[in-house]
């Protein structure tokens, strides 16, 4: 046993370019960015207003670049998975297998966990207190801890890209392939505690979004009241209350067999490696639910704002989500329907998965009647709900196809599957996480996201998705399975090419994005939206200002209906003027909490030192995240006072806004 | 966030109530009446808490339970080892969950001295807690160490795997708790009853007691059973 564990100077890839320059270009760009905000003077400005920040709001901003950011390492490696396989039809290609391995493994580790997770979670965050009227969630420290432990464990897998390697056993870490005896090296082990750290991220956001919504809305909220979103954020965060303690049991029972030579999931000693592909997909079904349930409720906001109609069907879609919510815990066999577990067990559930594709069904007809009759406008949010609609219905259509068991057999584990669970996720999450992002950008900060750049980011990213996915479907039914390092059939050549073209397509859009937002800061004057209701919304983000001050709310809004916002500016133009202006009390917020970033740092160090076998490290890890709640715990102040005066303020210029914006005569 | 808030005016008065028909509103609850679906506006803090560490506790019982579903199948996987009718002595299993038990008990005796305000009392009974809390971690630690000295850890078998970790996941909680449990009591020395620490006992009584009743999952379903195999 050596002071540093297993690691030693062999751990940096020097024998492999690729994962050594790109570690070394974004060591540059970190470090440049660091130098930048230095030179600027920034640091204060970053630990009082975002670091330290407990305001759900900037928390919300700091999932979603998070989120963005890890989509772009994970596209980066989509980029480099598809031009692998074009380049090695009957050639060994650029990637060697073991490095082609990781790169899968990565491409969906990241993906899910750090690119979809932070960004739905990210709009939650961000959205729910401001529909619900109130004033922040119900923890504002663990939701800065929750944010700070996923960075955590994004930060863990990047670091794998320099130090060591990482997982080579897939998203999943099914068993045998990741025992120590089949996966020795720290790849898998990266994998585990990247996991389990943000994993108890985002199951501390799950308590916090639960019981924001159960127990902190405003006057008259009732749940029918409640905007569409908050339902369905509702049900995805009772579904990680519920599904992410199995994903945590699962992974700690793997790291038992890997660190103490446990026997879950061996191949010997009674250890049995199907328990494993069971209890993680009794996780992973529901999770697919947790990334699209909210996206369901984006496109609600998004559909029923620009149809200008109330959402079609309310009650309905409540039952439809709760539906959903239910039933995806009685599914998740058929992500192995080839077990074997025999024809009863298989047909149970291929007829529980034809059966939740009704709840979405539902939906979709929803959606469809809201827009029915309605003054449809196609701005950027709409045409991603819309491009949503059709793709999605494929998507669902086609996995009602593997819902079929003797079909399932032989599609199993094909392109077939990787079209269609790329189909709703991309058609589903993806596009929703886009729309939600449109949607809500002026409402974060205050100005419009750039339309002409929007539409193009939009329409390239829809063709080259359609591309490469339509390619895949067709590789799938051609036979072609999974995870392939190199091609040995020549038909397959046409539809792996039309692929990569389309992955280029893809990437035009993708840079659309990033110029839409650089084009959208740099004209942010001319984008302004002085309104604070810039889509003529109906839900009660809308009825403060943009950006809100740190309080949402001066007073809380009196909720008497649902569209709580619809109603309240339908009765100001019609009475031609706004209700007096209320009385004033003096509120409470909390105060920023360096705790969540001083947790997350010694969860790093932890991290690190488990995955090395740095024993003194850990317990020294252990220790310091010990003495920081410690300290949090002690603390003599934990809210500070707004006066009536600031309050008094900001309602006013609430007020104005909304005068100007409706046209009204001012009602002193 | 502020108990204190007052309602935006009344905007909204004198208009259909639910124009849509979308919503509730003939049985309506209607707003100035807190009805406990949170129509009022925002709960206590109390509430808030408790009922937030309620859903914690909720979904530690789901990774319980991930637990007891690998031990339910890997139970008869001795792989030609020692079974758990050869290995549980219900002696000392009996005596863990009485000390177990007793703590709630007396976490019980705990948290109606701090309803009293009573210092003393309650930093009594907490300590009597902690004590018989420790008494059983020890007992377990005791039952484990001599498994593993004679040969029957955890490696031995997928049974013994399985075994290891659902007692052991539970005794670590213990632990932990009896961590949380001394930071307490000496923040409730030093600070006194403040809301904050109040709610932090309530926290803290639950969580015990959800121990509880893990135990009595284990006694039953790991000991009881096993044992009779």
């Amino acid at each position: 046993m050596t002071l540093f564990g297993k690691l030693s100077w062999s751990a940096i890839p020097i024998d492999q370019p690729i994962p050594l320059i790109t570690s070394f270009a974004v060591m540059f760009v970190i470090l440049s960015v660091l130098a930048w905000v230095t030179a600027k003077l920034w640091w204060p400005y970053l630990w009082r207003e975002w670091i330290t920040s407990v305001d759900h709001k900037r928390i919300g901003v700091m999932y979603c670049i998070l989120g963005l950011v890890m989509l772009i390492r994970g596209f980066a490696d989509a980029i480099m998975m598809r031009t692998q396989q074009a380049a090695a039809i009957n050639a060994p290609g650029y990637l060697p297998p073991e490095h082609y391995d990781q790169i899968f493994s990565a491409h969906g580790t990241i993906m899910i966990f750090f690119g979809a997770m932070p960004l739905v979670i990210g709009l939650m965050n961000f959205v729910i207190p401001l529909q619900l009227g109130v004033r922040d969630v119900a923890f504002p420290t663990l939701n800065s801890t929750g944010f700070w432990l996923t960075a955590t464990g994004a930060l863990l897998v990047n670091m794998s890209l320099l130090i060591g390697e990482f997982s080579r056993a897939g998203w999943l870490p099914y068993p045998p392939l990741s025992e120590s005896s089949y996966s020795p090296g720290v790849g898998v082990d990266y994998y585990l505690w990247a996991i389990q750290i943000s994993g108890v991220g985002t199951l501390m956001t799950g308590i916090n979004l639960v019981t924001t919504i159960l127990k902190m809305r405003a006057p008259g909220m009732s749940y029918l009241r409640m905007p569409m979103f908050c339902w369905t954020s509702l049900a995805a965060n009772m579904l990680i209350v519920a599904a992410f303690p199995i994903l945590t049991a699962t992974l700690a029972m793997l790291t038992l067999d890997r660190y103490l030579g446990f026997h879950f999931f061996t191949n010997e000693a009674g250890g049995n490696m199907m328990m494993f592909v069971n209890l993680i997909w009794a996780w992973g079904h529901p999770e697919v639910y947790i990334l699209v349930l909210p996206a369901f409720g984006i496109f609600s906001e998004v559909f029923s704002t620009f149809s200008s109609k109330p959402l079609f069907g309310y009650r309905s879609m409540v039952a439809a989500t709760l539906f959903i919510c239910i039933v995806s815990f009685m599914v998740w066999l058929h992500h192995f329907f080839t077990m074997g577990a025999g024809a009863d067990v298989n047909a149970a559930f291929g007829i529980a998965t034809s059966i939740i594709a009704v709840g979405t069904g539902v939906k979709i007809y929803n959606w469809l009647f809201t827009m029915y009759r309605g003054r449809i406008r196609f701005e950027t949010p709409m045409l991603w709900a819309l491009a949503f609609v059709v793709t999605f219905v494929l998507g669902g259509m086609t996995g009602v196809l593997l819902a079929v068991p003797p079909a399932d057999f032989v599609l199993h584990n094909s392109m077939f599957l990787v079209a269609h669970f790329h189909n709703v996720i991309i058609g589903g999450v993806v596009f929703g996480v886009f729309a939600g992002l449109t949607y809500w950008f002026p409402k974060a900060f205050g100005f419009r996201l750039h339309e002409g750049w929007g539409r193009a980011a939009f329409w390239f990213s829809l063709a080259g998705f359609v591309i490469v996915f339509g390619a895949l479907y067709v590789l799938g039914l051609e036979g072609m399975t999974r995870r392939l390092q190199h091609v040995e059939v020549e038909e397959w050549t046409p539809w792996l090419l039309i692929s990569v073209a389309g992955i280029g397509v893809m990437a035009i859009g993708m840079m659309c994005q990033i110029i839409q937002l650089v084009v959208s800061i740099r004209h942010r004057g001319k984008l302004r939206d002085p309104t604070g209701d810039p889509w003529d919304g109906r839900s009660l983000e809308w009825y403060t200002l943009s950006p809100p001050p740190p309080f949402n709310f001066a007073v809380l809004p009196d909720v008497h209906g649902e569209e709580a916002y619809w109603t309240t500016k339908r009765a100001a133009i019609e009475r031609e003027g706004l209700a007096p202006e209320p009385d004033y009390q003096p509120i409470h917020m909390p105060v920023n909490s360096a705790t969540g970033f001083v947790t997350a740092f010694f969860a790093t160090l932890i991290g690190f030192a488990l995955i090395w076998h740095i024993w003194w490290l850990a317990i020294l890890g252990f220790v310091g995240a010990y003495a920081t709640f410690v300290i949090f715990a002690w603390r003599d102040r934990e809210e500070y006072e707004i006066g009536v005066d600031e309050l008094r303020a900001a309602e006013q210029m609430r007020r104005r806004a909304r005068e100007d914006w409706l046209g009204l005569e001012p009602n002193v | 966030m502020s108990a204190a808030s007052t309602h935006a005016g009344a905007e909204q008065d004198r208009r259909p109530h639910d124009p849509y028909k979308l919503g509730r509103s003939a049985h309506g609850h209607e707003h100035g009446e807190a009805t406990g679906h949170g129509e009022g506006g925002p709960a206590s803090k109390r509430i808030i808490t408790g009922y937030g560490f309620w859903i914690f506790l909720l979904s530690d019982i789901v990774m319980f339970s991930a637990f007891f579903a690998a031990y339910a199948v890997l139970a008869g996987e001795t792989a030609g080892g020692p079974s758990g009718h050869d290995l549980f002595d219900l002696q000392n299993v009996a005596i863990e969950t009485a000390l177990l038990l007793t703590s709630s008990f007396t976490c019980g005796l705990g948290s109606i001295a701090t309803q009293r305000r009573k210092m003393l009392q309650t930093q009594l009974w907490l300590l009597v807690t902690g004590l018989l809390g420790f008494a059983f971690v020890l007992l377990e630690f005791r039952e484990f160490a001599d498994m593993i000295a004679h040969g029957i850890g955890p490696q031995r078998s997928a049974f013994l795997s399985s075994f290891f970790a659902l007692v052991g996941c539970h005794g670590l909680h213990v632990s932990v708790g009896l961590l949380w449990l001394g930071t307490m009591m000496a923040q409730l020395w030093v600070k006194g009853f403040r809301p904050a620490i109040l709610r932090r006992l309530l926290c803290f009584n639950l969580f015990w007691h959800a121990l509880d009743i893990i135990w009595i999952g284990i006694f039953t379903i790991v000991y009881l059973i096993g044992s009779g195999l």
